[in-house]
């Protein structure tokens, strides 16, 4: 185990923003892919009159 | 079975439904594998400290990147010899996706050099041939929407991308070619990792969750380029009822 406390993990050693800073934005640019891609799925079903696809959501 | 069943996209649409919440589940099992070995089992590093953390994202990141690429210009340069739509829909498909990752590796980047070199940014070879492979995809994109038509935008595509495929061997040996601020590669094939074991691990397992991420992900936004194009197919009138 590397952290003895929920501290020391977030600190990182000194290195906090540099580590959650990189892992953080990754979060976000992953969300924020599937956002979109979900999206352009509901436009293109809307353009075809569907609300929802008949072999699910995705 | 006959694989070229699925070069259709009105069977490809179908297939690629049933394997998208497998890829998702994978890659979420992978990430959170990934996680906690990069966090909790690998060592702390004895030059580094926890800073050398980032790499967990950064290389699985900057991999993704490169290898996205040539698969984009491989499914493009398809496309344009063969006249396959789906090929040319593929390449489209993996575009967006290639250029999150080719971000995220600068971000990394970015933060894991500040700590360690002092620059956010240095002008050097692999740094700079990684901001092109960013301006090719965000190229290829643009170009792509800027035509009305979808096949000649497939054409004019797939010249930009296999051209600028020549960028994905120069990133990969930047480091050997130029004198570089940044590290050579740690994992090769014909040498032993330069790092603990359990650390390469965290960053294998962190690759394997971001390509199973990317598979998923390029298989939604694919479907969704299927019904863009194909809304006046039969099959797709098909769906409707």
């Amino acid at each position: 185990m590397n952290w003895n406390s929920a501290a020391e993990f977030f600190a990182m050693g000194g290195y906090g923003f540099y580590v959650w800073g990189s892992y953080l934005v990754a979060l976000v640019c992953i969300v924020g892919e599937i956002a979109l891609v979900k999206n352009r799925q509901r436009t293109s079903f809307k353009q075809l009159g569907l609300t929802r696809h008949p072999d699910g959501d995705v | 079975m006959n694989w070229f069943k699925y070069a259709a996209p009105s069977s490809f649409y179908f297939l690629a439904g049933k394997m998208i919440p497998i890829f998702a589940v994978l890659a979420a099992v992978s990430f959170a594998v990934g996680l906690y070995v990069g966090f909790f089992v690998a060592p702390t590093d004895h030059q580094q400290g926890e800073a050398y953390r980032i790499i967990f994202i950064h290389v699985p990141a900057a991999w993704l990147s490169m290898f996205l690429y040539l698969i984009m210009a491989f499914w493009a340069g398809i496309g344009w010899a063969f006249n396959t739509r789906l090929s040319s829909m593929m390449a489209t498909a993996i575009a967006p996706t290639g250029a999150m990752f080719t971000f995220l590796a600068l971000w990394s980047g970015a933060l894991w050099g500040k700590p360690m070199w002092g620059a956010w940014w240095v002008w050097d070879a692999r740094l700079t041939s990684e901001l092109i492979l960013l301006f090719l995809y965000i190229g290829f994109m643009s170009l792509q929407a800027a035509i009305d038509d979808p096949r000649r935008a497939d054409k004019a595509g797939a010249l930009l991308a296999l051209v600028g495929a020549i960028n994905v061997p120069i990133i990969y040996f930047s480091v050997k070619w130029w004198n570089t601020l940044h590290q050579g590669a740690s994992v090769s094939l014909t040498k032993a990792p330069a790092m603990a074991a359990t650390m390469l691990n965290g960053m294998l397992i962190m690759s394997l969750a971001c390509w199973m991420y990317a598979i998923a992900v390029i298989l939604m936004r694919v479907r969704a380029i299927i019904l863009e194009r194909e809304r006046h197919t039969a099959w797709v009138g098909e769906i409707k009822k």
